[in-house]
């Protein structure tokens, strides 16, 4: 039997890299899923974003695990959306036990237009806003039918570091996002711990999806060997991989980790302490 | 179905009871040898609960064997770092290798500052932190020669990132282990040996369900309970608990030390019911 057998958990940015990769591995653990993902480009993102279809194959893998999951093209900007989906997702699957709000993106570089102001602001509203958005479209319900649960966040070493900063609209806005995130998990610690519902925070380094593995990210670092030194791993390994950080959620959200709340958990190979 | 570290072999010091022995026991159920020591003798400024013994280690290696799996243990001083050497040696020699450290062997006591002894802080620094070095000493040749990697657990505790009055010796050492676990992380990342912190809130031992500690808790109780006590202990925590089990630190060793946390190293890891961020 599965470590989550019989909970559900809502999953941001579900339609494919790290998102996909905890619905499944949360799967495997006997948890259905209401998955959430925006399923379209932003205007200040360099790569290419994820597609209808990339969330329909997140489904059809929860599916082949035997699990049940409800799918929803929403924009975690949008509450009301967001709202919409979790209310759908909770009738059709039960009250939500699990949250993981993992939806995000990244900018890089210098804006092309120039506005810098507009790359930064797109990336508070998606990173932080989006992530208070989701907690709080699933909360209420969580406190009210009473069986706990737990939250992860998912911020960033850029959530407990600075370093690499350039002066760019896309660094300082990815990690203001993500430092926020981090007063937003300590924030909802507090705000739930007495319903016995925990959260915490997870902090990867880069990860082996589309975000960080793509043809811009790769020329902008080629381009500033400083940054790529100041972004090495302490241990051996360029980047991990998705399923590097589904396990640690999976710990965090099991009742192997009952009593852990308000933490911040890097899953960095040591990026933080080097 | 295969274990989480299964075929591996961890060395777990204050093994004989409580949090030691529930580390030993839940990461050989989940397929690990164990090579176990722990003073199993009084400590002189250690008074408010009693020490270990040589039957109590027994018991955990009996607990072990129980499991099918094998044990190998010494009655040895974390603060004999050659004593300590020769029994993570003999556990080597005979189990085969080295993969997984848990330097759990501490002692606590509750002392106002300004009465702490000389002899008492010398031995609660000898203890809690030079024994976790001495541990650590002991067993990274064997990590490093094994070329396999390895992972290190320190239990350090909330008093490891937070100060906390009466006991400024233990915090000093457990601030003390957070200092090895980064500088080991850092140093030894070459060879994949990844090195991290536990820092448990009150564990439900006898090393804090004793009469002196529910009166720190409790101070204007003369006679102070486990029970009169508890909503004391609860109100520290964020979470509606009072203290935690050994089990939820070990579930958390587990996780460390297996493949599922395989790039998370240099972490201060909390199991603590919200008291850190409360």
């Amino acid at each position: 039997m599965g470590k989550l057998e019989g909970k559900v958990a809502l999953v941001t940015g579900a339609a494919r890299g790290q998102g996909r990769s905890h619905a499944l591995r949360l799967a495997e653990e006997g948890a259905d899923i209401i998955a959430v993902d925006i399923c379209a480009q932003v205007d200040t993102v360099a790569y290419p974003m994820s597609t209808r279809a990339d969330l329909d194959e997140t489904v059809a893998e929860v599916e082949k695990l035997d699990r049940r999951i409800v799918a929803h093209v929403a924009d975690v900007r949008d509450e009301k959306a967001l709202n919409a989906a979790v209310a759908d997702g909770v009738a059709a699957l039960g009250g939500v036990d699990i949250v993981l709000a993992n939806a995000g993106i990244a900018s890089i570089g210098v804006a092309e237009d120039g506005n810098e102001a507009a790359v930064f602001r797109t990336l508070i509203d998606i990173n932080l806003t989006g992530v208070w958005n989701t907690v709080h479209a699933a909360a209420p319900t969580m406190i009210e039918q009473g069986r706990g649960g737990a939250i992860v966040l998912t911020s960033s070493t850029q959530g407990l570091t600075g370093r690499g900063g350039d002066g760019s609209g896309a660094m300082d806005g990815y990690c203001a996002a993500k430092h926020g995130v981090v007063g937003l998990m300590r924030t909802f610690a507090h705000w739930l711990a007495p319903h016995n519902i925990r959260v915490n925070s997870v902090h990867p380094t880069g990860v082996n999806t589309p975000m960080i593995v793509n043809p811009v990210v790769e020329s902008f670092l080629a381009e500033s060997a400083d940054v790529g030194d100041a972004l090495a791993n302490l241990m051996d390994v360029p980047v991990i991989e998705a399923r590097d950080v589904s396990n640690a959620i999976a710990w965090l959200v099991s009742d192997e980790g009952r009593y852990v709340t308000g933490t911040t958990l890097p899953v960095d190979a040591g990026f933080v302490v080097r | 179905m295969s274990g989480r570290v299964e075929g591996k072999v961890a060395f777990v010091t204050g093994a004989a009871r409580n949090q030691g022995r529930s580390h030993a026991i839940r990461l050989a159920q989940e397929g690990a040898d164990i090579i176990a020591v722990d003073i199993c003798e009084p400590v002189p400024s250690i008074e408010m609960y009693p020490p270990a013994t040589e039957e109590d280690l027994a018991q955990t290696a009996k607990l072990i064997e129980e499991l099918d799996r094998r044990v190998v243990t010494t009655k040895v001083d974390v603060r004999d770092s050659a004593g300590l050497q020769a029994a993570v040696d003999a556990g080597v020699a005979e189990l085969g290798r080295l993969d997984i450290v848990c330097a759990n062997a501490g002692v606590f006591e509750i002392q106002p500052a300004l009465e702490l002894t000389d002899s008492a802080w010398r031995e609660m620094i000898d203890i809690n932190l030079t024994g976790v070095w001495n541990t650590c000493r002991a067993a990274l040749p064997h990590l490093v020669a094994g070329g396999r990697g390895g992972s290190i657990v320190i239990t350090s505790s909330t008093a490891g990132l937070k100060g906390t009055p009466n006991t400024v010796h233990y915090t000093a050492a457990k601030h003390g282990v957070v200092g090895i676990m980064r500088t080991i992380a850092n140093e030894f990342a070459s060879h994949s040996i990844r090195c991290n912190t536990v820092h448990p809130t009150g564990v439900n031992t006898v090393m804090i369900q004793n009469e002196k500690t529910w009166g720190l808790f409790e101070p204007d109780n003369a006679h102070p309970t486990r029970e009169s006590a508890a909503p004391i202990f609860e109100s520290t925590n964020a979470l509606p608990v009072p203290w935690v089990e050994p089990i939820d630190i070990s579930n958390a060793i587990l996780f460390l030390a297996s493949d599922e946390a395989r790039y998370i190293t240099g972490v201060t890891l909390p199991v603590d019911a919200g008291y850190t961020v409360k």
